[in-house]
């Protein structure tokens, strides 16, 4: 600080933003370097959550494994076990059953629904729209409660294993897992109005955080922040499980702001609903697993693409049945980059909705 | 505007969407993980697969004592032990309960032959 009151004026102040703070969900460390009411810049500090999973992963049997990476992180459990589950089937040539991988995608786009509800009803309590954020989040229950009837879990549903999935779903269970998603379809219709038109929605979200595309892809946005800002990416493309056969398109906005953000993530619900029709009035019948035989050995990059974007597992096995190195890369940590990017040159009032547009899940990107 | 007041009158007019939890319960799903209750010892072989298997270590199994062990405060509910069990005698309870007051582990130990009277009477 100066010593004389004209140097004051345009002093800077530092300004902890987290780890605890009311719209974080996780912890989250910024300091935030701010002049008036201005950043200038943000530091970001993680390591609040570390739990060592990567390293636990080398002591543990790679079949027990699949129940570590499903841990985290709650909200995507089932792409964690998918990717890792992919990786290793690719390394062990195990062809996966085609119901099973049907069953994959039902029951990953299902928690892609509850991951975007969640996050939208965040979204609302963030710029204080506590009613909006409780609808959404009344909605979401029945996401969950699908989810537990049909897998035996809430949130980690803990249904992948290497060689396929570890429950199968009647026909009426598809059935009701159809009827629930029209309905999701159904209700979010309704909120979708406020989210899309609402005045005051619209002030907190229009124009906040601009990302360019082209600084989107230099920093190596991934998931729903690239593709609103106009960069068409998405892993499901490639076409794993059983992408490959069903029909869809990336959904892509070009606002590049928080606006657009959100309209991407309400825009993928529907995807998603579609996506469940589609697999099941496709799926096969037939077996769910095939048994595990023999030891993986080599290594292998599998990517898979979770609600806030692209994981990336590597992959390394000798022949045991313990894995050599696990390495994650997670969508929010290909993410923080951008956030600090967008952060200087906006108001501190706006540093809630610009957190959490990029979705953060910190007790992914420290594992 | 009209909408607002549609919603409003939906809502004023609508069950409200919460429970009075402790009061009124939402019945278990079929199926669903809640937690592993117990193990039915006596058909228990002690092969020690699940054991193997748990990915937190929540369970021991001591073959010379024919004891099975399983700490809930470990156990992160996958049922993998379930899954393996070549006798299929763990059981999966389909709701969640607390698992315990107190840090104690759940023990069960199988009767040895030389009193089998006391094995079916308990």
């Amino acid at each position: 600080m100066g010593k004389s009151g004209k140097q004051n004026k345009s002093a800077k102040t530092v300004i902890p933003f987290g780890p605890q703070h009311p719209v974080l969900p996780e912890p989250l460390h910024l300091k935030l370097v701010m002049e008036d009411e201005i950043i200038v810049e943000a530091i970001p500090a993680i390591g609040y959550v570390h739990r060592g999973l990567e390293k636990l992963t080398e002591i543990k049997e790679f079949t027990q494994n699949v129940f570590i990476v499903e841990r985290i992180c709650g909200i995507c459990s089932v792409m964690h076990a998918q990717a890792y589950c992919q990786g290793i089937e690719t390394l062990m040539n195990i062809q996966v059953p085609d119901r099973a991988k049907y069953l994959r995608v039902i029951w990953a786009e299902l928690h892609r629904i509850h991951s975007h509800l969640l996050w939208l009803g965040l979204l609302a309590d963030a710029f204080g729209f506590e009613s909006l954020f409780m609808q959404v989040w009344r909605n979401r229950e029945k996401v969950m409660d699908i989810m537990e009837e049909t897998a035996g879990g809430r949130v980690i549903i803990s249904v992948n294993t290497i060689g396929g999935t570890r429950r199968d779903m009647s026909p009426e269970a598809l059935r009701k897992v159809a009827v629930i998603a029209d309905e999701i379809k159904e209700d979010m219709k309704e909120l979708e109005k406020v989210f899309m038109a609402d005045y005051t929605v619209k002030h907190r979200l229009v124009g906040v955080g601009v990302l360019e595309p082209d600084l989107a892809y230099e920093f190596g946005a991934v998931g729903p922040m690239a593709r609103a800002s106009g960069i068409k990416q998405d892993l499901r493309t490639t076409g794993y499980a059983a992408y490959g056969e069903l029909d869809f398109e990336p959904v892509v906005e070009t606002g590049c702001d928080s606006y657009a953000r959100t309209m991407v993530r309400l825009r993928e619900v529907y995807q998603s609903v579609d996506l469940i029709k589609q697999a099941i009035g496709k799926i096969p019948d037939g077996e769910i697993n095939v048994p595990v035989k023999g030891m993986p050995k080599g290594e292998v990059i599998s990517r898979v693409e979770q609600p806030r974007g692209e994981v990336l597992y590597y992959l390394k096995a000798n022949g045991t049945k313990n894995l050599e190195r696990l390495r994650i890369r997670t969508p929010t940590f290909a993410n923080i980059p951008t956030l600090l990017k967008m952060l200087p040159g906006s108001e501190l009032a706006d540093v809630p909705v610009l957190i959490l547009t990029i979705d953060p899940c910190i007790s992914c990107t420290e594992r | 505007m009209f909408e607002m007041i549609g919603s409003i009158l939906k809502n004023l007019s609508s069950k409200p969407a919460t429970r009075k939890y402790p009061f009124e319960k939402r019945p278990a799903f079929k199926n669903a993980r809640g937690q592993i209750s117990g193990i039915d010892i006596d058909q228990c072989i002690f092969c020690g697969i699940c054991q193997r298997k748990c990915p937190a270590d929540a369970i021991k199994v001591t073959k010379a004592e024919k004891s099975w062990e399983i700490d809930q405060f470990r156990c992160v509910i996958c049922g993998a032990c379930v899954e393996v069990c070549p006798k299929k005698c763990i059981k999966m309870d389909d709701e969640y309960k607390t698992s315990a007051y107190t840090k104690e582990t759940y023990k069960a130990v199988q009767k040895t032959a030389t009193e089998p009277q006391a094995a079916k009477e308990a």
